[in-house]
C-alpha cells in the first residue's frame, strides 16, 4: 500500500518500538507528577538533576546486563551474577580496610585487580561447568548464586565492612566532565563490548553458538571456547558493577550487595528485544532495557511507594513485554498469520545496528 | 560401616541406574547423621530428627510442589514469594477480624490461582517457565509489601492451637501438626507420581514433551496442571509457615526458592525432567536440615556455613547426574 503505512508499520513492529514508548510514557508520567523532572542543573561544576541520577545508578544495571546480553546471546543465562557483584565489592573492601592509608590509589587499584581477580575465575568455573561438563547454565549458575552469597558473606564475616577511602567512593559517586564517572564507565564497558563483537566476528560467532552449538562445531568455530569466554566476560563485568554498588555506600554487605540484580539484568535483556533461546542480540535493546527498569524503580520511589512494591510494576513490565514480544500472542491480536514453523517474526527484521 | 557399604556395591549392581541419585542422597543422609552422633552426644537423641521436621515442615511441602514442575521439565521460581503472600494474606485478614475457616479458604487459593495463571502464559504463549514464574515471584512479593510494610502478628485462636499443639509419646518426643500436614502431602504426591494418569503424564512430558504430544497424551493440561500444584503446595507451606512463626512478614522466604530447587535436585530429580522421585525430595529436604543442624550444634560455624555447604553439594549432585547421564547414551 502506500510508503505511509508501511513505514508505520516498521515502526511499531519494530523491537524497540514498545520499550520506547514504554519510557517515554513513564518519564511524561514524571513530569506531569513533579513538573521539575526534566530539568538539570548546574551545581559546584556537576550536573544534578532526575534524569542524571537514573543515568547513574542505572550503570552498574547495565554493566551487568551487558554481560548477561552476551550470555543470553549463546542460549545460556548467568545466575550467579549478583552474588558474584558481592563477591568482587566485598574482596575490594576487605582490602582497602586492611590498607594503612585506605586514600592511597595504589591500594585501591590492587583491590580493584585482586576483585576483578577473583571474579574472572569464578566465572572461569561457571563457564568449565557449561562448556566442559555440559551442565544446563541455569543450574550451573545456580550453584554458584548459592554458594556464592555465603562466600561474600564469609569474605566480610557477616558483618557490613565499612570503608573510607576516596579514590574508591569515586567510583560510584565520583564526577568527570560535569558528569558522574559511573556513566563513563558504564559507557566505556558498552562501546568496548560493542567494537569488540560488531567490529569482529566475535558477535556473529556468538551469535552463531547461540543459535546452534552443534552446527557451529561442525562449521569450524570452537563454540566451547566461546561459551566459557562469555561466563567469564559477564562475571568481569558483574565484578565492576559490583565495585559500583559497594562504592556508592562505601561499604560491603554481602548479603545485600547485587541482590536480585541477575532478575533485573535478565529483564533488561528480554525488555531490549533478545530472546531468551538465543542466537541473536542486541546491546542497544540491552541499555534501554537498563534504563527503562531503573527509570521505573526511581519513578516508583518518586511516588513515595516502598522499594519492594516496585516489584509489582516490574511483574506487570515483564508480563506485558514478554506477552508482546511472543509470537503466540502476537497471532491472536493481528491479523497477520502466525509463523507455524521457522523463525520468529523479530529474526526476520534487519540487524540492530549498535550505537556507536 | 563395612557390610553397609558392601551391601551397598552388591544391591547396587541390579539397581536401575536412576536409582543411583537418591540412594547416593541416602547414604548423605546416613553420614551427616553419623558424623552428627559421633561429634555430639546430644545429637543421638530422637527429638533432634523429629526438630528438623518440625523447623522444614513447609519446606517439605513446597519442595513436594516443584518437584511435579522439576519433573515436567519446567520450573517454578515464584514459590518463595507465594510462600510469603500466603502468610501475609493469612496474617492480614486475621487481623481484619475474618473467621479463620474463611481465611484458610481464601489464603489456599491464592496460590493455585495464580499457578494457573502462569501454566496458562506458559502454555498458550509458549514463553519460558523461567520467565513467567519470575514475573510471578515479582507480583507475589509485590503483593506482601502492597499489604503491609512490616510484619504482622497473628493472635487468632485457631493458628496458635495448630502452632502450640504437641503431638508425642510418653517419652515426651513430639512433633507438631504441620508435620502431620507435611506427610499428608507427601503422601498424597508420592500416590498420584506414581499410580494415577497425571502421574505417568508428567514423567512422560519430563521424558521427552514432543513425544508425549505425538503419542496423545494431554500436555498443555498437565503443564497447567503442574504449576497449579505448585501453588498449591506453596499455599499450604505458607499456611504452615505462619502456624510456624505466628506472623506475616513481607520480607519472610526471600531466596526460598533456592533452597526448593537445592533439595529437590539433591533428592536426585533430574532437572531436565523426566526421572525422580518424591522419596528423595523428602531426603533431599532432610540432608538440607541435618546440615542446618550440624553447623547449630558446632556454634563456631556461621550460617553462611550453610549456604556454600548446600553449594557444594548441589555441585556434587549434579555432578553426579551428568555423569549417570552421559553413562545413559
Amino acid at each position: 500500500m502506500s510508503n505511509r503505512t508501511a513505514a508505520y508499520r516498521a515502526l511499531t513492529t519494530h523491537r524497540l518500538f514498545w520499550p520506547v514508548v514504554v519510557l517515554v510514557v513513564m518519564l511524561a508520567a514524571n513530569t506531569v507528577y513533579r513538573p521539575g523532572f526534566l530539568s538539570v542543573q548546574m551545581r559546584d561544576g556537576h550536573l544534578y538533576g532526575s534524569l542524571i541520577d537514573i543515568l547513574r545508578l542505572s550503570a552498574p544495571l547495565i554493566l551487568v546486563a551487558l554481560g548477561m546480553t552476551l550470555v543470553i546471546a549463546t542460549g545460556g543465562i548467568d545466575l550467579s551474577v549478583g552474588s558474584l557483584c558481592a563477591i568482587s565489592g566485598a574482596i575490594a573492601c576487605l582490602y582497602i580496610s586492611r590498607q594503612p592509608d585506605q586514600n592511597s590509589v595504589g591500594g585501591v587499584l590492587t583491590a580493584l585487580a585482586l576483585g576483578l581477580g577473583v571474579a574472572l575465575v569464578l566465572g572461569a568455573w561457571n563457564g568449565v561447568l557449561v562448556a566442559v561438563i555440559g551442565i544446563q547454565p541455569i543450574i550451573a549458575t545456580l550453584i554458584l548464586m548459592v554458594a556464592g552469597r555465603g562466600l561474600a558473606q564469609l569474605i566480610t564475616e557477616g558483618q557490613i565492612l565499612t570503608i573510607n577511602s576516596g579514590p574508591y567512593k569515586a567510583i560510584g559517586v565520583g564526577h568527570l566532565l560535569t558528569l558522574p564517572l559511573a556513566i563513563f564507565l558504564a559507557l566505556a564497558a558498552a562501546l568496548l563490548v560493542a567494537a569488540v563483537t560488531r567490529r569482529t566476528a566475535l558477535g556473529l560467532i556468538i551469535e552463531s553458538v547461540g543459535g546452534n552449538a552443534q552446527a557451529s562445531r561442525l562449521a569450524g568455530i570452537r563454540s566451547g571456547r566461546i561459551t566459557f569466554l562469555v561466563y567469564v566476560i559477564s562475571a568481569a563485568c558483574a565484578a565492576v558493577a559490583g565495585f559500583m554498588m559497594t562504592a556508592n555506600v562505601s561499604s560491603a554487605d554481602g548479603n545485600a550487595a547485587g541482590l536480585w540484580v541477575e532478575l533485573d539484568a535478565i529483564l533488561a535483556v528480554v525488555i531490549g528485544g533478545t530472546s531468551l533461546a538465543g542466537g541473536r542480540f542486541s546491546l542497544g535493546g540491552t541499555i534501554l532495557g537498563a534504563l527503562l527498569i531503573q527509570t521505573l524503580t526511581t519513578t516508583v520511589y518518586a511516588m513515595n511507594i516502598s522499594p519492594q512494591t516496585s516489584l509489582l510494576f516490574k511483574a506487570v513490565v515483564v508480563i506485558a513485554v514478554c506477552l508482546i514480544q511472543a509470537p503466540g500472542f502476537r497471532a491472536r491480536f493481528t491479523r497477520r498469520r502466525a509463523p507455524a514453523t521457522g523463525p520468529a517474526p523479530v529474526s526476520e527484521q534487519p540487524k540492530e545496528q549498535v550505537p556507536a | 560401616m563395612t557390610t553397609l557399604s558392601l551391601l551397598a556395591a552388591r544391591t547396587r549392581s541390579r539397581l536401575p541406574r536412576r536409582h543411583v541419585p537418591v540412594l547416593a542422597t541416602l547414604v548423605l543422609l546416613l553420614v551427616l547423621y553419623g558424623v552428627g552422633v559421633s561429634q555430639y552426644r546430644a545429637f543421638s537423641n530422637i527429638q533432634v530428627v523429629f526438630n528438623v521436621f518440625i523447623d522444614n515442615g513447609f519446606l517439605l511441602v513446597v519442595a513436594v510442589g516443584m518437584t511435579f514442575v522439576i519433573l515436567t521439565g519446567g520450573i517454578d521460581l515464584s514459590v518463595g514469594s507465594v510462600v510469603a503472600m500466603t502468610a501475609m494474606v493469612s496474617a492480614f485478614l486475621l487481623r481484619e477480624g475474618l473467621p479463620a475457616a474463611l481465611v484458610l479458604l481464601v489464603a489456599l487459593l491464592i496460590g493455585p490461582t495464580l499457578g494457573f495463571l502462569m501454566g496458562c502464559v506458559i502454555h498458550f504463549f509458549d514463553i519460558q517457565p523461567f520467565i513467567v514464574t519470575l514475573a510471578g515471584m515479582f507480583f507475589a512479593r509485590g503483593m506482601c509489601t502492597f499489604i503491609s510494610g512490616s510484619s504482622i502478628p497473628i493472635t487468632d485462636g485457631f493458628w496458635t492451637r495448630m502452632s502450640q499443639q504437641r503431638i508425642g509419646n510418653p517419652s515426651g518426643n513430639f512433633v507438631s501438626i504441620s508435620v502431620l500436614i507435611a506427610f499428608a502431602v507427601v503422601a498424597v504426591a508420592a500416590y498420584t507420581l506414581a499410580y494415577t494418569r497425571l502421574g505417568r503424564n508428567v514423567y512422560a512430558i519430563g521424558g521427552n514433551s514432543q513425544s508425549a504430544l505425538l503419542m496423545g497424551l494431554p500436555v498443555g493440561r498437565t503443564r497447567i496442571a503442574v504449576y497449579t500444584i505448585s501453588g498449591l503446595c506453596a499455599a499450604i507451606g505458607g499456611i504452615l509457615l505462619s502456624f510456624y512463626t505466628l506472623s506475616g512478614a513481607p520480607l519472610i522466604g526471600v531466596g526460598m526458592e533456592l533452597d526448593v530447587i537445592a533439595a529437590v535436585v539433591i533428592g536426585g530429580t533430574v532437572l531436565t525432567g523426566g526421572s525422580g522421585y518424591v522419596f528423595g525430595t523428602v531426603l533431599g529436604v532432610l540432608v538440607l536440615g541435618v546440615i542446618q543442624t550440624l553447623i547449630t550444634f558446632d556454634g563456631s560455624l556461621n550460617s553462611w556455613w550453610t549456604k556454600i555447604v548446600i553449594g557444594g553439594l548441589l555441585f556434587a549432585f549434579i555432578l553426579l547426574q551428568r555423569l549417570i547421564g552421559i553413562r545413559y547414551k
